[in-house]
């Protein structure tokens, strides 16, 4: 189980690093093996920060990542490898995310060299050839192409493909079918539910709703470095309790279901804002100002019902609302 | 002077990447194609070759020391004496032939090591960042400020015999910077890019990440970091030895310039000695930066006219 | 307004040869309708839009008319359709957030954009102003960098002075894919504000997101492969869609409520053909499940109802 605990990330900006910009503030989840968690936020959410800490390629400034309750961060070398062999990630651009001057099969070589290096040609090429097939992938098909010569689609399921030949157990999709083509995009997203099924455990980190409804069991939102609602799919799009929640859904264009006319665009931005104040805030109805204990710091979520959990209405969350 | 553009990577032929291009033409390919119509490099390269083999063939033809003193005092070139003779009876062509080595090598020697330092300086600083870029940064503009000119008179004052690997070695020291600069910056920018990442969460270490992953992508701009790293060397050699500063024995093109002037050469009318020698540094460091300027609109596919 | 397109061919130069983007368009845009134009990467729809307004030296006019409000265009003449552009056919490019002179205050660039369309500045100041409050932004915008503004703002922004010589016809070549949802839905209602106070006639929205074509098209055109695939209305293109790239095409969208273990999408396996020696015979035929031995002589794009065209031999 992959587990984050009240993470945080600072960064230092402004003249002589003088400013804090807080990108993810106390973001707590758990990621089990054989579930998708969709991570969704709009862009400054934090939710790329989050997928980079998880891969350790940016340091977490407060709380912990922990691999069955093992810190993440403090591994080095040998264990540092042998974390990358659990956990991998696959990014957004799939031909900025394959270096262009070689071809596709380096992907695979570096991971030979580093994960098998005493492992026979033939026994290697086995490997090689199940994990594409996993995808559905030719490997005389695509291996001795270059980049460019792939489409889109085809790269990023090579991308999987590089994480299943490690036997990984969880993996971070950050992003990545929003510079696929709608009819590509379904093909990747239903693969990446087979190998949910098969027992991988995915962070499917998006902006889009509809996706992180069509594959997750459980979905967090993200606004501003902090997490607003979180639960299970089902109960976070059927019931939403934040109204950040709320605009989102209001505002993905659904087919079959038109938006209203709602007059003048300036009004209706207008009436939203005002709506979503008049409602009751349901975390400081669960923790009212006043009710802090000394030493013990106040959970970030309150739960509201079982798997189904609910941050401050406040925009930044700061202070009673 | 500017440097080389940032070299991008190559950009899709057409409006879609979507399609598995089964006509898309391979990079090198199309390389070779501006690379063979591109009339500066191929003029450039022409002119440095013939050059080179002056160089290499000249001592061949003329062996010896160059500033022997063989012949008529001042005589105008003659089919003995393909360049004429100096004041003092030396052969200017076995000079120009030993000078051009000379030369040749300096550009190499301190080309080289201004490269391997600004190489090493950039990418170090452009791929760790933080303290250690900072820390490059302010070593950089340390050297870059050194008035180079004071501190060559302070050391030839103590030194009374100095050679050619010791004036290249100086230049390679002191001109390193420019180079760093301009690796940092594209290893910056090449940094952020998602494949370095992916060999980050690869278990690469991060020498192999800069070297097999990043340097490989900049290949071009290095070459061309190089070229200019080259024509710079030498010209500062020749500026150098015109003034004094150079080596205190054998010969380059800049030592037979100074030594056209000590000996008033141009108030002589002796145009045999101080010609060759000017058409020569001017060949190979203008050829040096008209190829640069040509590889640029090759490697960078974005000069080029459509 | 009336826009008529025949036969419009377009191709990209390229060292292998001409890539054959747009390869013989026939569409009509009547006065005060959104003409929603979707479809994949690469199959031609960025250039049609583009091309109405501005060949650039990569792309290369082969064939074809366009005729705008009786006046035919002349697109192959960068020059000549000088005159043309801002006043009667506009267009917001994509990343048009970005394209905005970061070192430029809002309100001089506009100024400077006016005056070069020889209209003055002051006169146009007051309408600017209104259209300004009209889609949520204050005046006080003009005084601002480009940095000063999210991406929404921006967009609005760009929306606003691509309009404001009221031309008849606006191409907004995906305007909302940089986006965030919370923006998206704003940006688009706008356009159709736009359309309703007649700032501007007619409009093209170009984008690859049908959802968002759904909510405010009058008709719905689908390209494959540089030729048109479907031209209907939008309600009767998603009820009843006729030919098999679209029906594909439309069932492939995930929308809320679905659910991977319940109902599976599928995508379209394949690829689109190469543009640069594309297929003879209807280029959809390699990835479609009704193809049969007719397809192999490309179908025409012909009316089977009033109003819903298709290239398709089944369908036709």
């Amino acid at each position: 189980m992959l587990a984050l605990d009240r993470v945080s990330k600072t960064y230092r900006v402004g003249l002589l690093g003088g400013q804090e910009l807080r990108a993810v503030r106390d973001v707590s989840f758990d990621l089990h093996a054989g579930e998708v968690v969709s991570l969704i936020g709009e862009s400054g959410s934090g939710k790329s920060t989050i997928g980079k800490m998880i891969l350790r390629l940016l340091a977490v400034n407060g709380g912990s990542i922990a691999l069955d309750d093992v810190d993440v961060s403090g591994l080095r070398g040998s264990e540092l490898r042998a974390y990358y062999r659990r956990v991998q990630g696959v990014f957004q651009d799939p031909y900025s995310s394959c270096n262009p001057i070689f071809k596709v099969d380096h992907l695979f070589s570096v991971l030979r060299d580093v994960y098998f290096p005493g492992l026979g040609e033939a026994e290697w090429r086995q490997r090689q050839t199940a994990s594409l097939e996993a995808v559905n992938l030719e490997p005389g098909q695509v291996l001795h192409k270059y980049p460019h010569q792939l489409s889109g689609g085809q790269l990023q399921r090579l991308l999987i493909a590089r994480a299943l030949i490690l036997e990984t157990e969880f993996l971070v999709a950050d992003e990545i079918i929003s510079m696929l083509d709608a009819s590509t995009r379904i093909d990747v997203l239903n693969l990446l539910g087979d190998l949910k099924v098969s027992g991988l455990g995915i962070l499917f980190i998006t902006h889009d709703l509809s996706l992180g409804n069509y594959i997750s069991e459980r979905t967090v939102i993200l606004r501003q470095g902090r997490i607003v609602e979180m639960g299970a799919t089902a109960k976070v799009f059927g019931n939403p309790l934040h109204p950040y929640t709320k605009m989102l859904l209001a505002s993905v264009p659904h087919l079959h279901d038109r938006w209203g006319k709602e007059g003048e665009v300036a009004a209706a931005w207008a009436a939203a804002a005002a709506a979503a104040a008049s409602e009751p805030c349901l975390y400081h109805a669960a923790f009212p100002a006043g009710s802090e204990r000394p030493g013990v710091a106040r959970p970030a979520l309150a739960t509201i019902e079982p798997d189904h959990l609910v941050g401050c209405c406040r925009a930044d969350g700061e202070g009673a609302c | 002077m500017s440097g080389p553009t940032p070299v991008e990577a190559f950009p899709a032929a057409g409006p879609s990447r979507a399609a598995p291009a089964d006509e898309s033409v391979s990079r090198r390919r199309e390389i070779l194609y501006f690379a063979l119509r591109g009339r500066k490099v191929v003029v450039a390269t022409a002119v440095l070759v013939a050059l080179a083999l002056v160089a290499i063939v000249g001592p061949i033809l003329r062996p010896g020391d160059p500033n022997a003193f063989v012949g008529p005092l001042g005589a105008p070139p003659s089919e003995e004496y393909w360049f004429g003779t100096t004041t003092f009876g030396q052969d200017v062509f076995a000079q120009f032939a030993h000078g051009l080595t000379a030369t040749f090598v300096v550009g190499l020697l301190g080309g080289g090591v201004a490269a391997i330092i600004g190489m090493a300086v950039g990418f170090i600083a452009g791929y760790r960042g933080g303290v250690i870029d900072e820390v490059l940064n302010m070593l950089t503009n340390v050297v870059l400020v050194i008035p180079t000119l004071a501190m060559l008179i302070v050391v030839t004052a103590y030194l009374q015999a100095r050679g050619l690997v010791l004036e290249a070695a100086f230049i390679g020291l002191t001109s390193w910077p420019w180079a760093a600069r301009a690796i940092r910056a594209q290893t910056f920018s090449l940094k952020s890019r998602e494949f370095v990442d992916l060999a980050r969460i690869s278990g690469v270490s991060s020498l192999r990440v800069v070297f097999r992953e990043i340097a490989p992508n900049m290949s071009s701009y290095l070459f061309m970091t190089f070229i200019l790293m080259f024509g710079g060397a030498i010209l500062i050699a020749a500026s150098l030895d015109f003034i004094g500063l150079g080596p205190t024995e054998g010969t380059s093109l800049g030592l037979m310039m100074y030594n056209a002037v000590a000996w008033s050469a141009l108030q002589l009318e002796m145009w045999w000695w101080f010609i060759p020698p000017g058409i020569g540094i001017t060949a190979i460091v203008g050829a040096l930066y008209v190829m640069n300027v040509g590889l640029d609109e090759i490697f960078n596919p974005r000069l080029r006219e459509s | 307004m009336s826009l008529q397109v025949t036969d419009l061919r377009v191709y990209y130069r390229t060292l292998a040869g001409d890539v054959k983007a747009l390869d013989g368009v026939t569409f009509d845009v009547a006065d005060g309708e959104i003409m929603g134009l979707a479809g994949e990467s690469g199959c031609g729809k960025s250039t049609l839009g583009n091309s109405l307004i501005r060949i650039d030296g990569r792309m290369k006019y082969v064939a074809g008319r366009v005729v705008l409000d009786g006046v035919e265009l002349p697109i192959e003449d960068t020059d000549a359709m000088n005159r043309f552009r801002y006043h009667d056919i506009s267009i917001i490019p994509q990343y048009a957030m970005s394209a905005l002179n970061p070192t430029r205050k809002i309100g001089k660039m506009v100024a400077e954009l006016v005056e070069s369309r020889r209209r003055s500045f002051r006169e146009l100041e007051g309408e600017l102003e209104r259209r300004l409050l009209l889609v949520g932004l204050s005046p006080d915008v003009l005084d601002r960098y480009p940095i000063e503004l999210s991406g929404g703002m921006k967009q609005r922004m760009v929306m606003v002075v691509s309009t404001l010589l009221n031309p008849s016809l606006l191409i907004a070549d995906e305007i909302t894919s940089a986006l965030d949802v919370s923006s998206q839905r704003a940006v688009a209602q706008t356009l159709v504000e736009f359309r309703d106070r007649s700032f501007v006639d007619s409009m093209i929205v170009v984008t690859h997101d049908v959802s968002i074509l759904y909510q405010i098209a009058d008709t719905l055109t689908v390209m494959y492969a540089g030729k048109l695939a479907e031209k209907a209305p939008t309600d009767v293109m998603m009820e009843a869609p006729l030919h098999p790239y679209t029906r594909l095409l439309i069932s492939s969208l995930p929308e809320i409520g679905v659910r991977f273990e319940e109902q599976r999408l599928s995508g379209i396996p394949g690829s689109p053909p190469s543009l640069l020696n594309p297929p003879a015979g209807c280029r959809f035929r390699d990835r479609c499940p009704l193809a049969f031995a007719k397809c192999a002589e490309e179908p025409p794009f012909v009316e089977v109802e009033p109003g819903h065209a298709v290239a398709c031999w089944k369908a036709s």
